[in-house]
């Protein structure tokens, strides 16, 4: 069953003037951890704030657990758990003080649905006493995480939640997602962090507004199976401009230390481009063949994108 | 209910840890008063005033010194001639000068007329009309001990009395005018920013997404300020009474039922203005330009509305700080019971209904 279904829901700012979402359209099964993923910028944001009755979209529907987001608002902010992209909680409380404040505000206590956030505040536990506002950024995540759950919501959105904490806190706070998704909560999620992709049963690539796919992970990687060079040398700089010149180049980027290119005729004209680099004289060139990752291909989306608009 | 009071209780929390606001909440009423009372107080006391006499008989000593005992007055210089008055004025050394001619005894027992002339310094228009009503009181009252008992043929005998506030203490003006403008202010300011500092900071995004309805964050939103406000204004009633020696003439239950309602205006106002507004320095701009002004021009405290012009006049019936003003000045000051203030009860309480009327239904239970 659809914990949460979309359907082609658009909605602009400014009077029309900004598209930032445009004819989304999916669904979310119950019990699943869906991932949102995608830049800045991308709309993310605004979804949650419709699918959570903040905004209301210019056209199209949603549900949440069968509860429409226009017309039952009042149902729906019963039964889910929100998590803002921005840290919002009362910074000038302490942790249990906010912990019991949505605790209450939801008409239920923290000791009633201890199990749920167990896991995540026995590691909070030690500074219950210490304002939110004075909490590092990873326990500030695992903070707003108890709040959200604190009334044992049916569906959880959480907005960026890993934006802005360090590696091993994201890590573990994907570890919590698993334990919740266990204990059969729907989560939907969004990251800016193609690498948390993983973490997902399933995910949506997002940008400027528009899915550009939706499947599990492998099944994205194997539909956009297109193998790929991974190039690096000493000037770099001068590598990109003179693959990006050469004729048979469909996109060149940097990836970390490498250039990724993809070229027209995938793995045929491997011969005579590295003879092309090899003319050009680059010191330390080095050449091989990769499988994309989940960032080629929403780069490789991106760039369809682009040259459909 | 059991939500509602651990809301309340949150905004407790929010406004004991806001030193600073703390402060400023407690620390204003008292520094106003103080300031009103002790430094900008208009009444004329131990004014210097120079004395140029070219008689130097018994008679005029006796003015002298009459003048200098008053406690208005403090003789501080003797002036040899008449060059010396505006060197005097210029240097700031007297506020007043007082010139006896020459033969002031004699003319005075002898014609029965004698000329005493003041000068004062009009740079301060409403300080040296004072100045020189109550030189001049002292030195009728002068003339009638001596001639007390003597009868004048034909005598105009003009007697004053100041209802009310016999001693012209400005604080019988200024009491009422600082309780107004402090119970604006924090009312209509602090309330406004609190509520729209929950939308700054996020939390209303929260909040919104949870069952809590909205008329119910507003309210227990108000309501430390509502009881902070009351704590306001015992505290400016204890320091009228104690600190400025000004007795409460009117009923003090009265006087509170009364307040209480003014602070309920200058609540929904904040919440109005809260639910319109989405940033702090918005929230403080429009109380304080928009509404602390007209409080301060259009209550009557500092500039009669009689005098301005009509369509200020007019406009000077919207602004709640008025009625108030009128409410507070008649219980405190001249003792009035609820019958004189009816008029003024009924037009706060048709403002505060509408305010609070336009602020639930402004209050947006979405983000936009």
């Amino acid at each position: 069953m659809a914990e949460v279904k979309v359907r082609n829901i658009s909605k602009t700012y400014e009077k029309g003037t900004v598209q930032a979402l445009k004819n989304i359209e999916f669904e979310v099964a119950s019990g699943e951890l869906f991932g949102l993923i995608g830049p800045d910028g991308a709309g993310k944001t605004t979804l949650f704030r419709l699918l959570t009755t903040l905004l209301v979209p210019d056209e199209g529907s949603a549900t949440v657990a069968g509860f429409d987001i226009v017309t039952d608002l009042w149902d729906i902010r019963k039964i889910v758990g929100y998590m803002p992209g921005r840290f919002s909680l009362y910074q000038d409380l302490s942790v249990e003080e906010n912990l019991n404040f949505f605790a209450t505000v939801f008409n239920t206590t923290v000791a009633e649905n201890y199990h749920l956030i167990k896991d995540i505040y026995v590691q909070l536990e030690p500074f219950k006493h210490r304002l939110a506002g004075k909490l590092s950024g990873g326990m500030k995540q695992k903070l707003a995480l108890c709040c959200a759950l604190v009334h044992e919501p049916k569906v959880l959105f959480l907005d960026e939640p890993t934006t802005g904490v360090d590696p091993v806190s994201r890590k573990e706070f994907w570890d919590m997602l698993d334990l919740l998704k266990k204990k059969g909560i729907t989560i939907v999620v969004s990251t800016p962090y193609m690498d948390e992709a993983s973490r997902c049963d399933r995910i949506a690539l997002i940008q400027k507004g528009e899915i550009l796919e939706i499947d599990t992970l492998p099944a994205i990687l194997e539909k956009h199976e297109r193998p790929l060079f991974a190039i690096r040398a000493k000037d770099r700089y001068r590598l990109i401009q003179e693959v990006r010149a050469y004729e048979e180049t469909v996109s060149c980027y940097a990836f970390g230390e490498e250039n990724h290119v993809v070229l027209k005729n995938d793995l045929e004209g491997e011969t005579e481009f590295k003879a092309y680099l090899k003319d050009k004289g680059f010191e330390g060139l080095s050449f091989s063949r990769i499988a994309p990752n989940i960032e080629d291909v929403f780069i490789k989306l991106m760039l369809e994108q682009e040259t459909h608009a | 209910m059991k939500i509602f009071l651990s809301f309340v209780r949150k905004e407790f929390q929010h406004l004991f840890r806001d030193r600073k606001s703390m402060l400023i909440l407690l620390g204003l009423p008292v520094m106003m008063m103080l300031i009103f009372g002790f430094a900008l107080s208009s009444e004329v006391k131990n004014s210097s005033v120079a004395i140029l006499d070219y008689s130097k008989d018994e008679m005029t000593l006796r003015v002298i010194d009459r003048i200098d005992q008053s406690q208005y007055f403090t003789v501080t210089k003797n002036l040899n001639s008449e060059s010396q008055i505006e060197e005097v004025f210029k240097k700031g050394e007297a506020r007043l000068v007082v010139i006896f001619p020459q033969n002031f005894n004699d003319d005075l027992l002898h014609t029965n007329a004698a000329q005493v002339r003041l000068i004062g310094d009009a740079s301060d228009p409403n300080t040296s009309n004072i100045v020189i009503n109550y030189a001049s009181a002292i030195i009728r009252d002068f003339q009638n001990e001596i001639f007390g008992l003597q009868k004048l043929p034909y005598e105009i005998k003009v007697e004053t009395r100041m209802l009310y506030n016999p001693q012209l203490k400005s604080s019988y003006n200024f009491v009422p005018g600082v309780m107004t403008l402090i119970l604006m202010l924090l009312g209509a300011m602090m309330t406004s920013v609190s509520i729209v500092k929950e939308k700054e900071m996020g939390t209303m995004e929260i909040l919104l997404v949870s069952p809590m309805k909205p008329l119910m964050v507003v309210i227990s939103k108000a309501i430390p300020y509502l009881v902070l406000c009351f704590v306001d204004l015992i505290l400016i009633l204890l320091m009228a009474v104690f600190v400025l020696d000004m007795p409460i003439a009117g009923s003090l239950p009265l006087l509170l039922a009364e307040s209480l309602l003014f602070i309920l205006t200058t609540l929904s106002l904040g919440l109005l203005i809260s639910s319109i507004v989405d940033s702090q320095q918005v929230a403080m701009f429009i109380s304080l330009v928009g509404f602390l002004m007209p409080a301060l021009v259009f209550s009557g405290f500092m500039f009669p509305i009689e005098n301005m012009p009509k369509p200020l006049q007019i406009v000077s019936n919207i602004v709640p700080t008025k009625w108030y003003y009128s409410i507070v000045s008649s219980i405190m000051v001249k003792g009035l019971g609820f019958g004189f203030i009816i008029k003024q009860t009924v037009i706060l309480l048709g403002m505060t209904l509408v305010f609070l009327a336009a602020a639930i239904k402004k209050f947006k239970v979405r983000l936009a």
